[in-house]
């Protein structure tokens, strides 16, 4: 890395300054939140009332309270009063539990319009629990570029100017303000800094994201995670925030200030000692990370291989988990927060870039995580760690999604396949199958917020009508292939063949991310919920155990990349039973109550309901919205069914009584499309009553009381909606 | 050179002395779960003393803040103002040496002083060196 120009604290111009009350926390609580307007440079401190404690529980829950309360039904995502809202949770912060240091952060989305919420790593949100607030609202508008500090020890908030020469991109930028801005060049005091950034790619595209640091001791510099989904990096940007800054030194065993701190150690101890023993028998994340699923998925026919097209390739092997494994730097605790044992947050070292502004530079790549490697890999046709790599770190340091670009790029890349796109249309890139060298252009060309760039970064729901509009594309044809729902990016599994999973994908509250339910390996590989109620109950409970972890800043992969050796024996292995009770047991030994299993899904179900009507209040959250792509169902082009037609065959005759061997492929094609379609449809119906939903998927008034979120302001925007007012 | 404390089983009758002198040394207290070493009573009179060999530094590749390091004389050494107690140091730990007490903030282990060697009647403990790679 070349010489980075170091500032002092002084260098950064004070634009207002507050102080507040330090006090230490109790049973994992603050019961106090902040809000930044960096419009106004106003500084607050919320209390939280015991009703949005009991309600919204915390993390997302809280972020989407606050959400909702800062902006109106007409709020667009660049406006003023937007908000970033960067929230906890409970649990959050123990240094006991592996999985226990994330943030949610929630925003009015550029790419959907609607709330979308991230959970990310880092040590931004501890600090930040640390230093007194269970969440921090940013809102406003800087007339300047501007830095938010909030320092747990000194019991400050300060919204500073920026200096003369401070960087933009995140490898940069943050490695600069942690060096800058810590007390002291000791590591302590470095690792005491945590930096949330975007980069230059946030302000010329809606798929910006957030890079949250973690000072690294043992590389010597900063790594990142990211908040990746849905354009919050460009809300940041776009309030002309270049950083937003925690300080705080001094984390011990109980900073949450636990109810039983014993039990905590106790049930975290457990657990680490089942990573230690297990781990190298079942996935291997302390060593590869996610990417320890790419050969599964391709031997599943699961990989997105060309834009979701096809889920598998002969060329699979070449980036498999144990080709990753060598590149990713081994022996280091990749955990991106402390006692994290599972430690999946790995790093490739020393990797010499050969493109862009940085050409030449050795730098840490952080990942690749499975998301990226298939999605910036096989799904461009691109088997070149290298390039894979290299996209992966642009995408970092620019702030931009990989997910979003991964899907971005396939689409742009199947549309140079049909002639949709040429030279001329892309700016003189190549975009053929396999051009990591095209793709890494294209992301240059978004940070430079030029040329091709420009339009490429709007992403594939704006591409597909804008390619049919003005250079005549088939229409249908693009919103097939274009792998979006509500406007945001498909993330990288190929759902075609699970019904159960488009659900999964698309029945969600945010758009296609398989955080709310993967259920591919119990639906189609082992057959385990073959009928629509099986498969709706499936999609209510999946869903509203995995925003628990949301709603208490937990990492979701200690749940179930890790599994208790007898795990299998279980009736239901899916839920992975004793996990859950730990999450129960850790709940209770630090915020002092106990919590049953249905009072677990209870909390999710309130906060998801909830979210589900802050999406109607904004307009949306529709059945029609909730309809995949058709290329996410099916397949679309004749050589796309071709390609399995035994499998589609079999299919017409076993579930439709048709016979393939008279029909013509397009008669087949149409068949299939029509079955599937309307299979789907039946899908969404059970899903919706098995979630206290009307047909057009809004939460009932009934539900709302049933499950206690039966607030005024959000009976009042249900039954608006059924009266046909909104 | 590795300074640690040799354990010499086929001599220990499990008089306990050792783990009260250490407590009582660095926990202020005589208590042999805050002992920073261990007398596993296998039964029949026969014991078993677990020490850090400080030779396997396993530990100190797991700890997250760093807080774990190799002193000069070769023992591994914790610094508490630097440890956040995550336990991940103790679930790492292949003989149980790395030992915690429920709700105290550190993890804690041998770190071969001695104290309990002097006090053994049956001289089943003593301080010893090796070199780096060399197993006791
Ligand atoms: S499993 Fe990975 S992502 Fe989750 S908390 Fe641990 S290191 Fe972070
Ligand atoms: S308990 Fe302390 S010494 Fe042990 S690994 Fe964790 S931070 Fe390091
Ligand atoms: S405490 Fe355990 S892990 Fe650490 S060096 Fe000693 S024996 Fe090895």
């Amino acid at each position: 890395m070349s010489e980075l120009k170091e500032f002092r604290i002084g260098d950064f111009p004070v634009l207002a300054e507050q102080r507040y009350e330090r006090r230490p926390l109790s049973r994992g609580y603050n019961m106090r939140t902040l809000k930044v307007d960096v419009g106004s440079r106003g500084v607050e401190e919320k209390p939280v009332p015991e009703d949005m404690k009991k309600r919204f529980v915390g993390g997302k829950g809280f972020g989407l309270k606050l959400l909702w309360d800062g902006t109106k039904p007409s709020t667009q995502w660049s406006d003023p009063e937007n908000e970033i809202v960067i929230a906890m949770g409970p649990v959050c912060g123990n240094t006991n539990y592996p999985g226990s240091g994330k943030s949610l952060v929630v925003s009015l989305s550029p790419m959907t319009g609607i709330p979308i919420d991230s959970n990310v790593g880092g040590y931004f949100g501890p600090y930040l629990k640390f230093a007194g607030f269970d969440a921090l609202e940013l809102t406003g508008k800087a007339d300047r570029e501007t830095i938010v500090l909030v320092d747990g020890n000194e019991g400050v908030v300060r919204v500073l100017g920026v200096p003369e020469g401070l960087e933009y991109d995140t490898h940069l930028l943050a490695e600069q303000l942690t060096r800058s801005l810590a007390l002291s060049p000791d590591p302590a005091d470095l690792q005491a800094v945590a930096v949330v950034s975007a980069g230059r790619g946030a302000d010329h595209s809606p798929m910006g994201l957030l890079n949250f640091s973690l000072y690294d001791k043992r590389r010597g510099g900063i790594r990142v995670k990211q908040a990746g989904r849905g354009g919050i990096g460009t809300v940041l940007r776009d309030k002309r925030i270049r950083a937003v800054v925690a300080r705080y030194r001094g984390v011990e065993q109980d900073s949450n200030g636990a109810a039983d701190p014993a039990a905590v150690q106790r049930i975290g101890l457990k657990l680490h000692r089942e990573i230690v023993k297990n781990d190298d028998r079942q996935c291997k994340m302390r060593k590869q990370g996610t990417a320890h699923l790419m050969e599964v998925m391709n031997d599943y026919d699961l990989l997105p291989t060309k834009n979701h097209k096809y889920g598998q390739d002969p060329k699979g092997p070449e980036i498999a988990s144990w080709v990753w494994e060598k590149l990713l730097t081994q022996g280091k605790p990749d955990g991106c927060w402390f006692g994290c044992t599972l430690a999946c947050a790995h790093a490739v070292d020393q990797f010499e870039l050969q493109t862009g502004p940085y050409k030449g530079q050795k730098v840490c790549v952080d990942g690749p995580e499975y998301e990226t490697a298939a999605g910036c890999g096989p799904n461009l046709y691109v088997y070149d760690t290298h390039g894979i790599l290299e996209i992966n770190f642009y995408c970092d340091t620019y702030g931009i999604d990989t997910i979003s670009f991964g899907t971005m790029c396939s689409f742009l890349m199947e549309c140079w396949e049909l002639g949709v796109l040429n030279a001329e249309r892309t700016d003189g890139i190549d975009l053929s199958w396999g051009n990591w060298q095209g793709a890494a252009q294209v992301l240059h060309d978004m940070a430079d917020g030029k040329r091709f760039g420009v339009l490429a970064g709007k992403g594939v729901k704006y591409l597909a009508e804008h390619f049919a509009k003005e250079y005549g594309a088939d229409a249908q044809l693009m919103r097939d292939i274009a792998l979006h729902g509500k406007g945001l990016e498909q993330s990288e599994y190929i759902s075609k063949e699970s019904l159960a999973q488009q659900g999964g994908y698309y029945l969600t509250n945010k758009g296609p991310q398989h955080d709310e339910a993967w259920l591919i390996f119990m639906d189609m590989v082992n057959n385990r919920i073959p009928s629509f109620e099986q498969k709706a109950e499936a999609l209510h409970y999946f869903p509203m155990f995995r925003t628990w972890f949301g709603l208490q800043g937990l990492c979701k992969l200690p749940w179930n990349d890790i599994e208790p050796a007898d795990n299998a024996r279980h009736p239901e292995p899916n839920k992975v039973p004793e996990h859950v009770q730990n999450y129960r047991e850790l709940y209770t030994a630090i915020t002092g109550e106990g919590l049953s299993p249905e009072e677990l899904i209870l909390q999710s179900e309130r906060v998801y309901n909830f979210q589900r009507l802050f999406n109607v209040r904004q307009g949306h959250g529709r059945r029609a919205e909730d309809r995949p792509p058709y290329r996410a169902m099916g397949p679309v082009l004749p050589d796309e069914y071709l390609a399995r037609e035994e499998r589609y065959d079999k299919q017409l005759r076993e579930k439709q009584g048709l016979d393939p061997a008279a029909m013509s492929l397009e008669e087949k094609l149409g068949a299939t499309r029509r079955y599937r379609l309307a299979q789907y449809e039946s899908l969404i119906d059970a899903v919706f009553k098995r979630r206290g939903w009307t047909a057009d998927g809004c939460p009932t008034p009934e539900h709302l009381r049933e499950i206690g979120m039966d607030l005024p302001e959000v009976l009042a925007v249900a039954e608006a909606r059924i009266a046909g007012k909104i | 050179m590795i300074k640690y404390l040799r354990t010499i089983d086929e001599q220990c009758v499990g008089c306990m002395t050792c783990a009260a002198v250490c407590s009582r040394l660095y926990a202020k207290e005589e208590n042999p779960a805050k002992a920073r070493l261990l007398v596993n009573d296998l039964g029949a009179n026969s014991f078993h003393l677990v020490a850090c060999d400080q030779e396997c530094r396993r530990c100190v590749a797991e700890c997250p803040t760093q807080a774990i390091t190799v002193a000069k004389s070769g023992v591994v050494m914790i610094d508490k103002k630097l440890c956040v107690g995550c336990l991940a140091c103790v679930a790492v730990c292949p003989i149980g040496a790395m030992r915690y007490y429920p709700g105290e903030k550190h993890p804690f282990k041998c770190v071969a002083c001695g104290a309990c060697a002097k006090a053994c009647p049956k001289q089943a403990l003593e301080i010893a060196t090796k070199d780096e790679g060399e197993k006791a």
